[in-house]
């Protein structure tokens, strides 16, 4: 399963590390990363592969919400389909 | 996958209240039939316990992992008094029960179905079922109950019309609520997702899947980026949010029955309000140039949005159902509650955007003492707007005991609150006490 992961906030010195750490930890695997400021906003995309985590989708969630919260920034992770359903043909 | 596309969806969801609105099952019960009422009523509860145990659950693992809401997970089920007829029963509460009792079970807030379809005439059961609307609704809490009687086939039935002036009246009195779960229909749909109004028709599947899709905040949040161009781009700018919109729908619908193991049925391209800030209908329109919802131009700006958000969601899904349009509730809908309350809309006007858009009078309040009478009338207007239109409409009316012009009724949650609204002081009594039948229109003859 690939899922989508978008981490928007306040910049700072780390937001990458902790959360590939936080990935790597949970055996989840990156696929593609992009990173940009827009609208003064650190934003961060990255298209991960769940295939060989052994955590469910919820923990995986969860875990990553907690992060963000720790962080002071906003951790969203949602399956890949959901972007391709809307904005491909 | 562009980054500004993935952060436009999630803009969309979190900031503009983009939500499935519901995901409903339909249940056939034609095969719980049987000539003794306690045991048609043990084999309905097994029957949507069994088939709708997972509903709730996938509903909310689906919301998880796609990070959308999904408000409401819902129930339909074949007309009951189709289902009742057969035993001996003289009223059908028990069987509303029942429906509660299972809706409980697994978990739903609303179970549809609780209905008769009286169009052209009663059948056996069918005036049962009526006459038990007002104690079923007052003695359930998450039973809806829907009626149809007219269709642009079959024309309208006046007797029934009447019936259900009385029973409006009755709802009323027995519970504050209950009207609320009731609606009446003309050209009532069988596969329509959204309550009070669903039921399970008859040519439907043994079980499906239905979805029914919001986001008049993605709408709103559209139009707002091109204030001041012609309504071409207005359009425009509608269908393609409307396709967003209802390719989530389509998603939605289509994980949710596989996971669950029945057929998709259909994606409802409905706009559907709440009574939040920013998931409001009249916001809409009045973005489009209205200083409110209710002034003249309303209705053209409503048959705008209704045309182009079928435009957009037609081509977006495979199967399109249901009401299909833009739902004008008024207690649901900030923008509309306003725009009443500053006495910018009244009934007359809804009815015209009836003629125009999904459904029909919906959640409105009118004083209590309305006579029985003057609301079928009501529902006589409606149903002939419908019949002569080929389209669907609806009455949902509540008249508010005790409350007169002005006062505040208030239904709590998505159900939101009304200022209860004047209606014409004179009477339609000797028309309504006439009876029979209105013939079918001439267009209806397409053989």
């Amino acid at each position: 399963m690939k899922a989508i992961l978008t981490v928007v906030g306040q910049d700072k010195v780390g937001i990458v590390a902790a959360v590939s750490n936080k990935l790597a930890a949970l055996s989840v695997n990156i696929l593609d990363i992009s990173q940009t400021i827009m609208e003064k906003n650190f934003t961060m995309m990255m298209m991960l592969d769940l295939e060989s985590t052994t955590d469910d989708f919820i923990t995986i969630k969860n875990q990553m919400t907690e992060l963000g919260n720790q962080l002071g920034l906003t951790i969203h992770i949602q399956r890949e389909d959901i972007f391709n359903t809307m904005h491909k043909l | 996958m562009e980054t500004a596309q993935i952060l436009e969806t999630i803009r969309m969801i979190e900031e503009e209240k983009l939500d499935i609105r519901t995901i409903t099952m339909g249940i056939s019960l034609l095969d719980c039939i049987d000539s003794d009422g306690e045991t048609a009523r043990k084999k309905i509860y097994n029957k949507i316990t069994r088939l709708a145990k997972d509903l709730v659950k996938v509903g909310e693992d689906i919301e998880a992992e796609y990070g959308i809401p999904i408000i409401n997970k819902r129930i339909s089920v074949t007309p009951i008094a189709l289902v009742a007829a057969a035993t001996q029963d003289k009223d059908y509460v028990a069987f509303a029960k029942t429906l509660d009792q299972a809706a409980k079970d697994v978990g739903v807030n609303f179970i549809g179905g609780f209905s008769a379809l009286v169009q052209k005439g009663y059948q056996y059961g069918d005036d049962i079922l009526i006459n038990s609307i007002p104690q079923a609704l007052a003695e359930t809490e998450r039973v809806c109950s829907s009626v149809n009687i007219g269709s642009t086939r079959t024309g309208i039935n006046m007797d029934a019309v009447r019936h259900m002036g009385y029973v409006i009246t009755e709802t009323a009195k027995k519970s504050d609520l209950g009207c609320a779960k009731l609606v009446v229909f003309a050209n009532a749909v069988e596969d329509n997702p959204f309550m009070a109004g669903a039921f399970h028709g008859v040519g439907e599947a043994d079980c499906i899947i239905n979805v029914g899709v919001s986001g008049p905040g993605v709408v709103k949040r559209a139009l707002e980026k091109v204030k001041g161009e012609p309504f071409d781009v207005v359009a425009e700018t509608v269908k393609k949010t409307a396709f967003k919109i209802t390719r989530m729908g389509q998603l939605v619908g289509q994980v949710a029955s596989k996971r669950l193991g029945v057929h998709f049925g259909i994606v409802d391209l409905s706009l559907a309000p709440t009574p939040a800030v920013g998931d409001s209908m009249a916001h809409i329109l009045e973005e489009m140039g209205l200083e409110s919802v209710g002034t003249h131009g309303t209705t053209a700006a409503l048959a705008l949005l209704n045309d182009a958000v079928k435009k957009g969601g037609v081509m977006a899904c495979g199967h399109v159902g249901g009401l299909s349009g833009a739902f004008i509730p008024v207690s649901e809908d900030k923008g509309m509650i306003d725009a009443v309350e500053r006495g910018a809309l009244n009934l007359e006007k809804l009815e015209a955007m009836t003629a125009i858009c999904s459904v029909g009078l919906d959640m409105i309040a009118i004083p209590g003492d309305t006579p029985s009478e003057t609301i079928a009338a009501i529902i006589a207007d409606e149903a002939a707007i419908g019949v002569v239109n080929n389209k669907t409409t609806a009455v949902r009316i509540i008249p508010a005991q005790g409350k007169q012009v002005g006062d505040i009724v208030s239904f709590g949650g998505l159900l939101g609150y009304a200022p209860v609204m004047p209606v014409n002081k004179f009477a339609s009594t000797d028309f309504i006490l006439r009876g029979g039948r209105i013939p079918a229109p001439i267009h209806s003859f397409k053989n």
